[in-house]
């Protein structure tokens, strides 16, 4: 299945926001909900089991000047096996704009045994835009190994790098839940603040040596990197300081 | 009993003929001279850094970088006593391998030494304490310009006999603790003759630093060292 | 194979370039009990290779390829920018600065030749990688050669700290390293491979527990190893 969806945001003029374009298909469908603050809200829809592998979903979101968006998932995404040797890929591209903020806060993706999935995203922010960026990875379902899974971020500020790292875990990716890489946690993730108004927050390990807030060389950003139990916990270490879990 | 030359006040002198240069080549001109302290572990090195901070005090301007195995041990140590700014002070972690750290690969060490003269400008004198290690271990040439090896009577009084490259070949050979010699039986006479034979002409002092917190005697060697570093780095390089 | 002696030389951990005084983040793993035995270790070594033991053979392949460019200058400096960007831990950022302090320290000594003023040297020293590759070129090694050298390097630090901080067996730690060697192999021939990409898409391959190991060890008032 191949899906494409478009989002894109500019000021309004009067403060708030307005979505120029918000275009999608089965299973990438976008849905704007009210929000209480200024900004608007999007959830992303699954319109299908998935994805599976052979997959090729495409976003691509834009915040302009002075615009502000919240972009979330109804449910974790479960990556599948599909066609034999055949890779879902997930691919979310975004250009966040000076004054534009962009808080890009889903739910999991589950690697479950037998997939094959590349999560890619590609973010590149203006000097002056915000972001939040939260990337969370379970891996398998209960009780279950994973199959093959890379999530690989690219962020780019001001035109130069600011962050690049891929995850991988599965079969072919040697050593992924030893010692080196995630000592058996079930679940990781990371979330990145860029936050032009407030510079980043020191190093500082947390929740026994599983959660690490680390300040990046290349801007004024903070990533957390956690590995957790579950879902659950490792959601309470990478949900953003003024961010409720869910937009009402 | 003590030996005669505790008595002797002169302070060794290894080149009685001033027109004759026994040292190897010394330190580029301007920079510290940098001594290595060295000898097993609770010989009494930290303690030595610590007499020769007091004695100079004031005097010098004196920088330590200490490689204790356990990486901020003696710096603490230091900075608790308070007997020099902890600016000045640099701590290196070894890797558990406190020889090969000031021996086979000085980098770390040499990185601590110009952080140092960074951080507080130039320094006339810098003391490296070696991590504790056992007889064999001794400072490279490319860290340091002249090296002392601490020994202590507690040990036995048949450390100098057993040699080591410490023992036989460091510039100044230092046997501290004397004040407890009776209490363990030390023959320092022994000591004396055995190290002699060791090291030839090189100098041997006995000390107490429990009894001279200055250290008066190592710290006027190293005053020495110092005038002969300073002469040797004023003179013009090259074809005379 | 170019310069074999060479490739040895740069590879032995008894090169003066600070080696000895780095765990690779095992002390620190060690110290969170999930590295504890022979078992663990062989599955640290495996994940550490595979992560920044890939990034730094591919970042010093890549500075080998930019040795010879007339642009050399600002490659590096992007390569610079690009690690920075693939180190997240800023422990992790210092240690690699610092590693690659101790081998210019060397470099500059052993081969005064080697254009190392084109290296970036703001914010504590050159990357240890860029170094390297530069080092390498200048030894004659080729591409892989150099990788495999960082590749190596990564792995034989750890191991050897497992020897000296579990108290292991060298010869079952060594028989790891056998075990390791066709990984190793190959993680050298990928990341000179890699290495012809544009310098965004140079492997980046993260480890989570890297970073809060390297964090947790920085705050460490004792500890043994530099990293
Ligand atoms: N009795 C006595 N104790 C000393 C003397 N010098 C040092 N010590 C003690 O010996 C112990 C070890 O000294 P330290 O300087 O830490 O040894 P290091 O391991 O060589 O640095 C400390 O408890 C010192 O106080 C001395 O001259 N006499
Ligand atoms: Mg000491």
């Amino acid at each position: 299945m191949r899906a494409a969806a478009r989002l894109v945001a500019r000021a309004d003029g009067r403060g708030g926001t307005t979505l120029v374009e918000l275009r999608g298909e089965t299973p990438l469908l976008l849905r704007q909900v009210p929000t209480r603050r200024g900004g608007v809200t999007v959830y992303v829809v699954g319109g299908a089991a998935g994805p599976l592998a052979g997959d090729d979903l495409r976003l691509h979101i834009e915040v302009g000047a002075g615009a502000a968006v919240r972009v979330h998932t109804v449910a974790a995404s479960v990556a599948l096996p599909g066609r034999p040797d055949a890779t879902s890929r997930m691919l979310v591209r975004a250009v966040v704009a000076a004054g534009a903020a962009l808080h890009w806060l889903p739910e999991q993706l589950v690697a479950a045994a037998g997939c094959a999935h590349v999560a890619e995203s590609r973010i590149s922010v203006a000097d002056g835009g915000a972001l939040s960026w939260r990337d969370e990875l379970v891996c398998g379902r209960y009780g279950e190994e994973p199959g093959d899974a890379v999530v690989d971020t690219v962020v780019d500020h001001g035109g130069r790098p600011l962050l690049r790292q891929s995850l991988a875990v599965g079969p072919d990716a040697p050593g992924w839940a030893g010692p080196a890489v995630l000592g058996g946690a079930p679940a990781t993730g990371s979330l990145l603040v860029l936050d032009p108004s407030r510079p980043a927050e020191p190093p500082l390990v947390t929740a026994g040596g599983t959660v690490a807030r680390l300040p990046l060389a290349g801007g004024p950003a903070t990533l957390w990197t956690a590995t957790a139990p579950d879902a659950h916990t490792l959601r309470r270490h990478l949900t953003p300081p003024e961010a409720p879990l869910a937009t009402a | 009993m003590r030996p005669e030359t505790d008595h002797d006040e002169s302070v060794p002198h290894t080149h009685p003929d001033p027109g004759v240069d026994p040292h190897t080549p010394l330190a580029p001109a301007g920079r510290a001279l940098r001594v290595g302290i060295g000898g097993p572990v609770g010989s009494g090195k930290t303690a030595l850094v610590a007499a020769l901070c007091r004695a100079f005090a004031g005097e010098l301007r004196l920088g330590v970088v200490t490689n204790d195995i356990y990486t901020t041990e003696d710096a603490d140590f230091l900075k608790r006593a308070g007997v020099l700014d902890p600016a000045r002070i640099r701590a290196v972690e070894t890797g558990c391998c406190p020889h090969t750290a000031i021996r086979d690969d000085i980098g770390a060490n040499l990185d601590a030494v110009d952080e140092l003269a960074e951080a507080v400008g130039p320094l006339e004198l810098m003391l490296v304490e070696s991590g504790g290690d056992n007889l064999t271990a001794t400072f490279s040439r490319g860290l340091v310009d002249r090296q002392i090896f601490v020994v202590d009577v507690a040990g036995g009084d048949k450390v100098p006999r057993k040699g080591g490259p410490g023992v036989t070949a460091a510039d100044l050979l230092v046997i501290n603790k004397t004040d407890l010699a009776p209490m363990v039986g030390a023959d320092l006479s022994v000591m004396d003759r055995d190290a002699r034979a060791r090291r030839g002409d090189l100098p041997t002092m006995f000390l107490s630093i429990r009894e001279d917190p200055t250290a008066g005697r190592v710290a006027a060697w190293i005053r020495h060292e110092l005038s002969h570093h300073r002469a040797v780095a004023a003179v013009p390089v090259g074809p005379a | 194979m170019a310069a074999p002696s060479l490739l040895l030389l740069l590879a032995d951990g008894r090169f003066p370039a600070g080696a000895h005084a780095h765990s690779g983040g095992l002390e620190a793993a060690v110290a969170a009990r999930r590295v504890t035995d022979l078992a663990t270790l062989a599955a640290f070594l495996r994940g550490r290779l595979a992560t920044a033991g890939l990034v730094g053979a591919t970042f010093a392949a890549a500075a080998h390829r930019a040795a010879p460019a007339a642009d050399r200058r600002a490659r590096l400096a992007r390569l610079d920018t690009e690690l920075d960007a693939r180190t997240a831990a800023p422990a992790l950022r210092a240690v690699s600065r610092r590693q690659g302090r101790a081998l210019l320290r060397a470099g500059r000594t052993i081969w005064p030749h080697i254009p190392f003023a084109d290296l970036p040297g703001a914010g504590g020293g050159p990357h240890q990688p860029l170094v390297l590759g530069l080092l390498g070129a200048a030894a004659g090694l080729d591409r892989t050669e150099t990788a495999l050298a960082a590749a190596y390097g990564t792995v034989t630090a750890a191991a050897s700290a497992g020897v000296r901080l579990l108290g292991l067996d060298p010869y079952h730690v060594h028989a790891l390293l056998v075990d390791l060697a066709g990984a190793c192999d190959a993680t050298a021939r990928d990341a000179a491979d890699a290495a012809d990409g544009p310098p965004e898409d140079l492997p980046a391959v993260a480890a989570p527990l890297a970073d809060i190991h390297a964090e947790v060890h920085a705050t460490w008032e004792v500890r043994l190893f530099a990293s």
